[in-house]
């Protein structure tokens, strides 16, 4: 068991937990997920690692609430646990020297962004942070990503705070306005990473983002996370999930994130006839 | 028959000269086919005390012990079928322990055929005695007995701490051993369940978690800690388990998938066979929606491959709903790797085999899901390095399957992390570790290695074995009485 230490709702649909995971906390690097498992009939799912704490044995995450698996965690609070936390998984970000740097994050990728704008940052480079959400109830963390950027810049879809629209049209602000970015890491819904990447591209501007296939192990063994990058296969939790996003076949990844969505649905229905009472008093 | 029943075999006439031979085996109680095929539970119930010890009765306890030559162990085989032939089973439980850790296991997957009962004296004329069954039958009683099995002492305790990596079959028997010998054992499992492919792999229909669950209960009874959730190369290297332990035995197997590399292999509803089973056994997405993780199994299934896992593979399928799986395997009928009882079991459950065919691509609808597979036809060449008869594609053979389901099950390889990240640790061209085959010893100081890291992906009794060999070299190492 490892035990909850904090929860905190940050916007709606996104909740933040601190973890205690000792053996993950002493090793992880930024852009590095762990694997956790909720309760024995759980699923393993990956979350990536938004910060640590090596001294007190502990990891932060931040989840989007979207099907059974999520629901479960969302209603545990600081004295339970979670079964089972494994890692840190997958390549660490890339951190050097590059000079500009955009990091666009959304979502969920508020908090997994956090750790690679602060190692960027710390390596000299001038972090310019994007933040886009539906409208202003669902950010958060602005605070967090300001200390670890030299510029902040906000755009909602509904135009409630900062620029209307997404990080994606920011970037072709930023471009437009003949701003220098020599490189933009973009982490969030995948969506988002798309637009992202087709926002550099005919600028020839070198884009990473963060890849959420659907995992099992996270250690290699199975294959489930193979995505396909510049006409390769690839397996996301060993070889990413950090990728370049030029290469990326997002279509393919779309199509294989849904390919068990009548499945996750009629899980999530039986789930929620069985647990309505506990979310009315979450 | 009746001919070769009168002949007999100087052998048998020799050993047992006034008994009747009798040729052939006590059938062992299994599910019917229409049944199991749509059901988990496990195939063969095994033999009652009646029949185990009618089975062996017909041991001839010949005096050359071929049997026991035939297995990779050597275990006492004519000693403990004699023991079960008298009713004496704790007997046969302690003969069968002296050298197989794990005889509930053994005794429900090891390919028998090839090992001990290929040697067996009566094979000549009918069936061997089904060594296999018997030893099942013993671990089986033990279980169900567990007061009347006395327990085993443990040497007092050295002070020295051994860590073991992977609790596979390889892990666990080492753990074990090195315990007994009193030193103080932890295991580092990745995975969030201690067994290896025993609880990951192979299925409950053919070995029962609950078996595997007793094997590491025990394991842990004698004092060894089990870390979980805690991949090495990742949490920990070797080098700083080094720092904290005297000795470390890796036993990790050989996890990675093997895929065709051919074009439309990233479709929907292409698995790996690891994926796959890993959903199904692993994770139980076989009661989805009582557990959380699914697994989509389609109308037409097709099962690339020839081994054990192919076998596993394709009657999962079967039982989750599919509607025709077929197993299509590039070489014949007779090279293929699997476990004859398993093919037979495949076949009597429903499983198509369409032998000397491979597929060539596989051709996806408008949303990106496999639809069909494009194949051609075999033929055999040549002998290559395996000795088996070399496959070459037929011009022209082209066909075209359709499949809304494909697991691809082409064998494994040892996953690079460990040696990635172990500076002296050499590697073979395959990815398998360097180690000596007697002692387990790898090529870095404290570092022992057995298992399928070491052979590449072999047998269950093959890597306990190399972890009961590892653990008797870490033990003189550890005791002052051979140097590394
Ligand atoms: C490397 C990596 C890092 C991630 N980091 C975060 C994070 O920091 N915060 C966060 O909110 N989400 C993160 N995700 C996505 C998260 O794992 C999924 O949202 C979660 O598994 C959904 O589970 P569910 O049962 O609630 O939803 P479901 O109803 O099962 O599925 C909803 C959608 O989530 C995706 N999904 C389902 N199962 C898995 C799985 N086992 N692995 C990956 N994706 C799956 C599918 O695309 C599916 O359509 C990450 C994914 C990966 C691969
Ligand atoms: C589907 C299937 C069916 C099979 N059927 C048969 C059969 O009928 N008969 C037979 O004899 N053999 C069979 N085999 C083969 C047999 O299971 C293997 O040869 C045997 O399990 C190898 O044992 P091992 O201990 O070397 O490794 P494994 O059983 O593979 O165990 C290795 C363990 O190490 C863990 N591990 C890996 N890397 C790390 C790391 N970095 N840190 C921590 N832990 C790690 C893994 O999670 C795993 O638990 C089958 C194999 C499969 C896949
Ligand atoms: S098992 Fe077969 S080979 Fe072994 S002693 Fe009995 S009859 Fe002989
Ligand atoms: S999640 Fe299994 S190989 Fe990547």
């Amino acid at each position: 068991m490892y035990g909850i230490l904090e929860k905190e709702k940050l916007a709606p649909n996104v909740i933040h937990f601190k973890i205690e995971a000792p053996a993950v906390a002493r090793k992880a690097r930024p852009g590095q997920f762990v694997i956790l498992r909720v309760d024995e009939k759980g699923e393993r799912i990956p979350m990536s690692l938004a910060g640590w704490d090596p001294a007190r044995g502990t990891i932060d995450i931040t989840f989007l609430v979207v099907g059974t698996s999520t629901r479960k965690l969302s209603l545990l609070n600081p004295g339970a646990g979670v079964l089972n936390v494994a890692g840190p998984f997958g390549r660490p970000a890339e951190v050097e020297h590059y000079g500009e740097v955009v990091c666009a994050a959304g979502c969920f990728g508020v908090g997994a962004i956090l750790p690679v704008a602060a190692a960027l940052k710390e390596k000299g480079n001038r972090v310019v942070a994007v933040m886009e959400g539906r409208s202003k109830a669902f950010l958060f963390w602005e605070d967090r990503l300001r200390a670890v950027s030299d510029e902040l810049v906000v755009a909602t879809g509904d135009g409630s705070l900062g620029r209307k629209g997404w990080a994606n049209d920011v970037i072709a602000d930023l471009v437009n306005a003949g701003r220098r970015i020599d490189r933009v890491i973009a982490v969030g819904c995948t969506f988002m990473m798309m637009e992202c990447s087709k926002a550099t591209r005919s600028h020839g501007i070198p884009t990473v983002v963060s890849l959420t296939p659907i995992m099992v192990d996270g250690t290699g063994m199975c294959g489930c996370c193979r995505v396909q990058v510049g006409g390769q296969t690839r397996f996301a939790c060993v070889d990413g999930p950090e990728f370049d996003g030029h290469q990326v076949d997002w279509d393919l990844l779309i199509s294989k994130q849904k390919s068990y969505l009548d499945e996750e649905l009629r899980s999530l229905n039986l789930w929620e006839r069985a647990n309505w009472h506990k979310l009315m008093a979450r | 028959m009746a001919a070769d029943r009168e002949n007999g075999l100087a052998e048998e006439k020799e050993t047992k000269k006034k008994k009747v031979v009798r040729y052939e085996r006590v059938p062992m109680p299994k599910q019917e086919p229409e049944v199991r095929r749509r059901n988990f539970n496990e195939v063969a119930f095994g033999y009652t005390e009646a029949l185990a010890r009618d089975e062996a009765d017909r041991c001839l306890q010949c005096k050359k012990r071929p049997c026991t030559e035939g297995c990779p162990v050597n275990v006492d085989i004519p000693e403990f079928i004699a023991a079960v032939k008298e009713g004496r089973f704790e007997e046969a439980v302690r003969i069968l322990k002296r050298k197989n850790s794990l005889p509930g296991i053994c005794g429900r997957v090891c390919p028998q055929e090839v090992q001990c009962e290929s040697r067996c004296t009566l094979g000549r004329k009918g069936t061997p005695v089904a060594i296999g069954r018997l030893e099942r039958f013993c671990a089986d009683w033990a279980l169900a007995n567990r007061d009347r099995v006395e327990s085993v002492e443990k040497a007092p305790p050295t002070g020295k701490r051994v860590a073991v990596v992977g609790s596979g079959p390889a892990g666990l028997t080492a753990a074990s051993d090195l315990a007994l010998l009193g030193h103080h054992v932890t295991i580092f499992e990745a995975l969030h369940a201690a067994g290896g492919v025993l609880v990951y792999g192979i299925p409950e229909f053919r070995l029962p978690k609950h078996i595997v669950q007793a094997e590491v209960e025990y394991v842990r009874s004698l004092g060894v800690e089990l870390v979980l959730d805690f991949v090495v190369g990742r949490a920990a290297t070797v080098d700083e388990l080094l720092a904290e332990y005297d000795a470390v035995f890796l036993g990790t197997g050989a996890g990675l998938p093997m895929f065709l590399n051919i074009p439309g292999e990233n479709l929907n509803g292409i698995y790996s066979a690891n994926e796959f089973l890993t959903r199904v056994n692993l994770m139980k997405a076989y009661l989805f929606p009582e557990y959380d993780t699914p697994v989509k199994v389609g109308r037409r299934v097709a099962v690339i491959g020839g081994g054990n896992v192919a076998m596993d593979a394709s009657r999962c399928a079967l039982r989750l709903g599919a509607e025709e799986v077929y197993i299509v395997y590039r070489r014949s009928r007779a090279e293929m790797p699997a476990r004859l009882e398993e093919v037979e079991n495949a076949e009597e459950e429903g499983v198509h085999f369409r032998f000397l065919t491979n597929p060539v691509r596989f051709i996806g609808d408008e949303r990106d899901w496999v639809k069909a597979m494009e194949c051609i036809e075999m033929e055999l060449g040549e002998p290559d390095a395996s000795g088996r008869r070399r496959p070459v594609p037929k011009p022209g053979s082209e066909f075209v399957m359709e499949v809304d389901t494909v697991i691809v099950s082409l064998g494994t390889t040892p996953n690079p992390l460990i040696a990635q990240t172990t500076p002296g640790l050499e590697t073979t061209r395959r990815g398998t570790l360097v180690a000596d085959e007697a002692t387990g010893k790898t090529t870095k100081r404290r570092v022992w290695a057995g298992g399928d890291i070491v052979t590449g992906a072999a047998t269950v009794i093959s890597a306990m074995g190399a972890g009961r060999r590892a653990s008797r070299s870490i033990d003189a190492f550890l005791r002052g009485l051979e140097d590394f």
